[in-house]
């Protein structure tokens, strides 16, 4: 069984006891604890299921690499599934339960899909699941979709919030291990500014576990006293609960900090992503031990061998009383020896090397450990827990020669550097043959901005293994980032540590080496996602050759793990199969984030109301104050209406049409778009911007124009005024003011960057409002300090004044058709100017309207809206608007584009007004369809609606629409689908529906 | 070919599966073929398996320079659906979903079509407005969609918050014959069918050299020696404009890095594809449980398949917003394509300027639902000179200025 | 994430702070122009697989229009320029040869 121990355990502290639950059951282990941890001191090893066959899962490693301790943590609006048990430190009042089981962890009905796995080997569900067709999305996926998964989905919101931070540094050191302290100590002794950053709530990594000597004096206090050393720097910022999770282009880096995992409920962020800018990144991440592929691999109890030494020495937590060691090196007899001098019983070291002279295991046989060379183990006994090995030898096949009894057993295959963060950003490897692995290729490193290279490995991420080496390596590192940052290193010497001689590792793939199927497959690749030897094997017989195919068809290193364990072994076996060199293999790529963070995280703040920007109108109070229904439009919210109490929004629109048809009405139109354009060459830009004439235009006067785009589709319409001999303003859609801004700004800077022409965006400047209807005048003039008569201010003039003491400039256009004036005051009075409007309006019936009243009393007057009548394929020519279309200009944006043979055809879709016979409102979106099928066998479609209303003017629907050479069918009548696929028919007419003339408008 | 069913894994679990034989031959370069297949993805193994199964042309062969499915059929977000605007689109990926409804029968590999439905959310009156026209056109297109209410979509999506604040869900556009696919397995499938017509699929193979006479081409220089053909189907994406270079034409296409990413598997919670253009981003359910994203494209070139964090931190902004409860999940793995963009965002499947060469690209961040009426569409464009699927298509929409532009309707997100 | 340069406002900021806008050097084609020299100018693109020249934009700061010679595969920059010039300066072709020696512009 697990247990705490006596003794030991330099990160717990066992005066303060904290209480928790795992699936119901109260608990208790010590602050200082990983879940993990205290979950093995209280006996429970059984931690999980797998995700395919459902086996019982036990705690595998101590860190980040865990495939199998996965919990749901929290309840409610802080759950979180999936979380690794082995990097959850505990805190009193966790509450933890196992996943993927039904109905219990201990009896699990999926546990069935284990006793066919026979039937079940890599890409089954290609091979099968495929008659009769209904049954898979009916049967067999929905199946497969509730065995699969692993967490619980969260139901609720998430309760935590999540902050963005940014750091700009000349070196970040990512990891803070010997390695890293040193790598940043050495760069910080040069002066960079330093960022240190551990993932660990606690520095120092694996060197205090192994007993590591460095500087005459225990690993312990030298990172006691280099973190000291580092404190107190003012260029090097430390920082622990944060992890490396990416590496970018151009030095770019991100942080996932930790920040109240372990204290849920304070007031601190939950997470915080650190986006980091570095001129030189040091990957001080150390190796992952590899497990050994043998049968039975994967029965709760077998671990890594570290990860029972640091079990032992940093909590005090023995994970069974009697454990077989099995190794391809010389660390494993670390554990074995850690094992012992913590009373427990240590059976056999079963070491697959022939023959082993290392101190370390003459130590082991000093200490009384049976040490069994050139021996395998030909499986694992037990189901739930670990009874027992049976020993082989490795060379052979796999007749058992004895049987042990023990309750876990401790393997390592051998250490693979962390090369993740190295390879994100395209940093290449090489195997090396001596430690048979992959490690960093320095002179093939990511590189940045400049092309130069910016990250350098230090320590084990760089492959050195000893922590001498590490120590120089990290030196070394340290060093060279500061240099490349611009700095110029202390000639200090690196730190010496005490000899660790050892013997060479032996690579060992597969146990023993000529296993049967029946033991290949049940060797264990990836722990989460059952895949064995057999089913990589099965992968390269079929075809599935390179890495990439063996890691899909088998989902090798897919689980949430990423294949931390995985993949090396996986490798090898494919690399086997083949009969190709590992290096001729490759790898599968390495992808941020190095472990997976948080979406909250990612997120950030923006959530809620600030989830974007919101734009307001100086008048958006008001408007909010007075029951506006919104419409957000861009980053605007535009009153769609103002329903009153007891009126729908249908209805508030059409009373808000009809009030200012009869009487009065009034805009907030601050959304448009002003541009103004001022230059001496600014009249022959706007000629060709626009495809009227504007240079023409006379000061005090306004005119319609259209804007195109190169490819000769409108994309924005507005009136133009000229102010002064040399200066216009152009109006725009709500929409298009930025888009047209940078349009202009585009075209002045890259193409005619010697015309004198500036153009600014003043669209926030001023509160635009149009008073609309019969009574408009009488309004205005009741507001009194302007003539605003027909003679002063004709329709299409504009002029500058007071008007009821405000600062205004009145234009005389009009979008419904009315009498109407926009008016536009500095935004800081807008507010103010709306309010003086609604007072003096109120004897004469004025009432606000929003945006469906403005659009349908322009569809009622046969106008056109960008985005309605136009969509990105439709040229000014299609809406009859050849009038807007200069024929004097020898260019304007768009010409050219529109005497293309497809363009500068009168056989196109042009604008019409419809009507149905019925006087119904036409569908949204409906097209005219005709008789026939085109070759693709769809119905013949030859016009469509474009806007469509009811319109309380006429009583009767009204729309607007494109047909097929429209203008000439007018009177014909047509049928429109909809999407029922029903008809309407309706009658082509005449797109102005009321006052023709335009009598109303120019009064 | 052996045939696959549950009965054969049943029989070979007795032999310890091994009996299984190869998915595809592995094969060398023949000196000269019908028509060469430059791509071993999708599109190009599509392609390839209708110029076999419809036109009776078997001598063919399928070039890839990496390995097969490796670019962008194994990098999608996997989204099937048809819910386009405009006939010519409507027709190719109708044509498509309608083949993938049978695709695991017809190719005896199971891909995994899951007809469980996509909805494409309207979050502005102008999307509302839009989404009602593509259902109405849809309608006499032949391609089942709806226009559906918020109370329908919260029905359909309950984990999806349609209160706002910021963009309340006012409807969606809803296809329920539309959803998901396992990517790697129909480029597998179609390999495996290809290879069993006696096709060549020769993988890592890089096609260094496009080799013509009087216009006209006759082959092209390979890494694996020179190959003859007497045509040759350009199938490469995004690096369509270089191979294209090799033969003396530009394309009017540009090569971006679309990115997406994946979270940790949970149990099912979430039955229906989602995509919310106003907010930019996309997320569905994999039967294994991950919430599968898609993210941006970069607006500048770039060929490293991967790309920048603010593009997934913009994606997940928009669905953590729109799905509150994914907060507390974690991205898993994040990923980049490249991605070949045309000027008007639809593909082009058309003839070169060199005769004998076919070219198809430019499917931008949508290829992959495409991928079997691609295939259809090109083999006839291929083996008889025009296709209905693929005539609105061609390189000369672009000087006639024929514009299949399909942002006209709301959104741009494939 | 890049990091640019503007040559304008001189300020180094993160890719974030611009917005890409394309191939640079186009010539513009308008009335009068050939068909096949109008398509070309609005679509045909080099879609260079190596060093590009392209158009940014400070979007998010002094508001100005650049060039910058980068390269599509490594993404390293070898410079930013100032757009109101036709073809890259000479100084821009120099650094990029310096690092890629024998590098010709494609045509």
């Amino acid at each position: 069984m697990s247990t705490r121990l006596a003794t030991q355990g330099r990160l717990i502290n066992r005066d303060k006891r904290l209480e928790f639950t795992f699936n119901g059951k109260r608990l208790q282990g010590y602050e200082g604890d990983t879940l993990a941890a205290a979950l093995l001191a209280n006996d429970q090893m059984l931690v999980g299921r797998s995700f395919k066959y459902h086996r019982p899962r036990g705690i595998l490693a101590s860190g980040s690499e865990e495939p199998n301790a996965l919990v749901n943590l929290g309840e409610g609006a802080r759950l979180e599934p999936n979380q690794r048990a082995t990097t959850t430190e505990l805190f009193h009042g966790l509450t933890a339960t196992s996943q993927n089981h039904f109905p219990s962890l201990e009896f699990d009905i999926g546990e069935i899909n284990n006793s066919l796995a026979r039937f079940l080997p890599a890409g089954f569900y290609y091979k099968t699941f495929i008659h009769p067709r209904f049954a898979w999305k009916h049967v067999f996926e929905p199946f497969i979709r509730q065995s699969a998964g692993l967490g619980k989905a969260p139901k609720e919101a998430d309760a935590d919030r999540y902050e963005h931070f940014y750091a700009f540094v000349d070196v970040l050191v990512i990891g803070g291990g010997v390695a890293g302290l040193q790598a940043a100590r050495a760069a910080g002794e040069a002066g960079a500014r330093v960022l240190l950053i551990e993932q660990e709530p606690h520095w120092g990594g694996r060197a205090p576990v192994d007993g590591a000597v460095i500087e005459g004096k225990p690993a312990e206090d030298w990172v006691k006293d280099t973190l000291q050393a580092l404190e107190a720097m003012e260029n090097v910022t430390l920082r622990n609960r944060m992890m490396g999770a990416g590496v970018y282009d151009h030095g770019y880096a991100l942080g996932y900090e930790r920040v109240a995992d372990h204290i849920p409920g304070s007031d601190l962020p939950r997470h915080r992503l650190w986006r980091i800018r570095a001129k030189q990144i040091v990957t001080a991440t150390g190796a992952i031990e590899r497990p050994l592929s043998f049968a039975g691999n994967d029965i709760p109890g077998v671990m890594l061998a570290t990860a029972v030494r640091d079990y032992v020495v940093n909590y005090g937590v023995s994970p069974g009383d009697r454990t077989v060691v099995v190794t391809n090196n010389d660390d494993a007899y670390r554990t074995a020896l850690c094992l012992k001098r913590a009373g427990l019983d240590v059976p056999m070291i079963v070491d697959v090397r022939p023959l082993v002279t290392s101190p370390l295991a003459t130590e082991a046989l000093q200490a009384g450990i049976r040490v069994e060379t050139g021996k395998g183990i030909a499986k694992v006994k037990g189901r739930k827990r670990v009874t027992g090995v049976a020993l082989c030898l490795q060379a052979g096949e796999g007749s058992v020669i004895e049987e042990v009894k023990c309750d876990a057993v401790a393997m390592s295959g051998g250490f693979s550097p962390v090369v993740h963060l190295w390879s994100h950003c395209g940093g290449k490897l090489i195997w090396d043959e001596a430690n048979a692995h992959f490690r960093p290729d320095p002179a093939r490193a990511p590189t940045g901005a400049q092309g130069e290279a910016f990250v350098v490995t230090a320590g084990m991420a760089s492959g050195a293994m000893t922590t001498g080496e590490v120590l120089a390596d990290a030196d070394a590192a340290g060093k060279a980032a500061a240099r490349a940052a611009g700095f110029t290193p202390r000639r200090f010497a690196a730190p010496k540590a005490a000899e660790e001689p050892s013997e060479p590792m032996a690579p060992v793939w597969m146990m023993p080496q000529g296993a049967s199927y029946d033991l290949r497959m049940k060797m264990w690749l990836d722990f989460q996602n059952d895949v064995k030897v057999s089913d990589v094997q099965l992968a390269a017989r079929e075809g599935y050759e390179s890495v990439e195919h063996t890691k899909r068809y088998t989902t090798l290193g897919m689980a949430t793990d990423q294949g931390k364990l995985s993949n090396i072994n996986g490798l090898a076996v494919l690399a086997d199969a083949l009969g190709e060199d590992i290096p001729q293999v490759g790898t599968t790529t390495f992808r941020p984030p190095y472990t997976p963070i948080s979406m909250g995280a990612i997120a950030g703040e923006a959530r809620g109301e600030i989830f974007q920007p919101l734009r307001r109108t100086p008048i958006h109070g008001w408007h909010e104050a007075h029951g506006a229904h919104w419409e957000p439009v861009g980053h605007w919210r535009r009153p769609y209406a103002y329903p009153k109490a007891g009126e729908t929004v249908e209805e508030a629109v059409h009373r808000e049409v009809l009030n200012t048809r009869r009487r009065v009405g009034l805009l907030d139109a601050s959304t448009l778009g002003k541009i103004v354009v001022k230059g001496p060459d600014a009249g022959r830009f706007l000629d060709m911007l626009y495809t009227n004439m504007m240079s023409t235009l006379k000061v005090g006067r306004c005119r319609y124009g259209l804007m195109c785009n190169e490819n000769g589709f409108l994309s924005d319409d507005g009136v133009v005024a000229r102010i002064d001999e040399d200066t216009w303003l152009c109006h725009t859609t709500s929409g298009g003011a930025d888009r047209i801004h940078q349009w202009m700004e585009e075209w002045l800077q890259t193409e005619w960057w010697d015309w004198k022409v500036y153009v600014a965006n003043l669209t926030e400047q001023y509160a635009q409002i149009a008073v609309v209807g019969p009574d408009a005048r009488h309004v205005l003039e009741r507001l009194g300090g302007m003539d605003v008569s027909k003679e002063t201010l004709p329709f299409m003039g504009w002029q500058e004044g007071k008007l009821g003491g405000f600062d205004a400039r009145v234009f005389r256009i009009s979008f419904s058709g009315e009498l109407s004036y926009e008016i536009a005051v500095p935004a800081s009075q807008g507010l103010a100017f709306w309010e003086a409007l609604m007072e003096v309006g109120e004897a004469y019936g004025m009432q606000p309207y929003g945006t469906e009243a403005l659009h349908i009393m322009r569809a009622e007057k046969g106008f056109i809206m960008i985005g309605d009548e136009t969509d990105g394929t439709v040229i000014p020519q299609d809406l009859g608007l050849h009038w807007a279309i200069s024929k004097k200009k020898e260019d304007y944006l768009g010409k050219r584009a529109q005497a293309r043979s497809f363009m500068d055809n009168p056989d196109r879709w042009q604008l019409v007004g419809l009507e149905t016979l019925d006087g119904s409102v036409l569908p949204d979106g409906c097209y005219a369809i005709g008789e026939g099928t085109n070759a693709n066998g769809q119905a013949e479609m030859f016009g469509r609606v474009t806007s469509t209303y009811y319109s309380p003017t006429l009583g009767r629907g009204i729309a607007m629409g494109l047909v097929h050479n429209g203008p000439q069918r007018m009177g014909e009548v047509i049928r429109f689908g909809t999407p029922d696929k029903s008809f309407v028919e309706a009658r082509i007419v005449d797109p102005v529906f009321y006052d023709k003339e335009g009598e109303k408008q120019n009064v | 070919m052996k045939r696959y069913s549950a009965f054969a894994i049943a029989k070979e679990a007795l032999n310890n599966h091994q009996g299984w034989k190869r998915a595809w031959a592995k094969a060398q370069p023949k000196r000269k073929y019908d028509v060469i297949v430059v791509g071993a993805g999708g599109h190009g193994l599509a392609t390839a398996y209708y110029l076999g199964k419809n036109f009776g042309i078997r001598n063919v062969a399928i070039l890839e320079k990496g390995w097969l499915g490796g670019g962008n059929t194994g990098r999608n977000t996997t989204i099937i659906r048809s819910n386009y605007l405009q006939d010519p689109s409507a027709a190719i990926y109708e044509k498509a979903r309608s083949l993938y409804e049978t695709m695991s029968q017809d190719l005896n590999y199971n891909v995994m079509f899951s007809p469980r439905g996509v909805m494409m959310l309207a979050q502005t009156e102008h999307e509302v407005r839009g989404y009602k026209r593509t259902a109405a056109a849809n309608a006499f297109q032949g391609v089942e969609t709806e226009f559906i209410g918020p109370a329908r979509v919260k029905e359909l999506c309950p984990i999806m918050n349609i209160e706002g604040p910021r963009y309340p869900v006012l409807g969606a556009l809803w296809q329920p014959r539309g959803g998901t696919a396992r990517h790697d397995a129909v480029a597998w499938g179609y390999a495996r069918a290809c290879s069993a017509m006696g096709m060549d699929i020769i993988q890592k193979c890089e096609v260094t050299g496009v080799r013509s006479e009087g216009g006209r081409v006759v082959g092209v220089d390979t890494t694996k020696g020179a190959i003859d053909c007497d045509k040759l189907a350009m199938v490469v994406a995004g690096h369509c404009s270089h191979l294209a270079e090799m033969a003396g034409f530009r394309l009017p296409v540009e090569s971006v890095a679309l990115q997406a990413l994946v979270s940790e598997p949970i149990k099912p919670c979430m039955d229906v594809v989602v995509m919310a253009n106003t907010v930019h981003g996309y997320m569905s359910q994999s039967d294994k449980g991950e919430m599968v994203i898609g993210g941006g494209t970069d607006a500048f070139n770039n060929y490293t398949q991967r790309g920048s964090f603010h593009h997934i931190e913009e994606t997940v902004r928009a669905l953590v917003e729109t799905f509150p409860m994914i907060s507390r999940l974690k991205m898993l793995r994040q990923w980049g394509g490249i991605v070949d963009v045309t000027g008007d965002r639809s593909p082009i499947l058309s003839k070169t300027p060199i005769e004998g060469i076919f070219v198809n690209c430019g499917w931008g961040t949508g290829g992959f639902k495409a991928i079997p009426g691609s295939g259809w569409g090109m083999a006839e464009l291929i083996a008889k000179g025009h296709s209905p699927l693929t005539d609105e298509f061609g390189l000369n929409r672009f000087t006639e200025g024929r514009f299949i532009d399909e942002s006209v309707a709301a959104g741009v997100a494939h | 994430m890049l990091i640019l340069t503007c040559p304008y406002c001189g300020v180094t900021g993160e890719e974030t702070e611009f917005a890409a806008g394309g191939e640079a050097h186009l010539k513009r084609f308008g009335p009068g122009s050939s068909d096949a020299e109008f398509e070309s100018y609005l679509f045909a693109r080099k879609n260079e697989k190596g060093v590009t020249f392209e158009r940014w934009r400070h979007a998010n700061g002094c508001g100005k229009w650049f060039h910058a010679a980068r390269c599509t595969v490594t993404l390293e920059v070898f410079g930013t320029y100032k757009a109101q010039v036709t073809e890259p300066p000479k100084e821009i072709l120099a650094a990029i040869r310096k690092r890629r020696p024998g590098w010709e512009p494609a045509a």
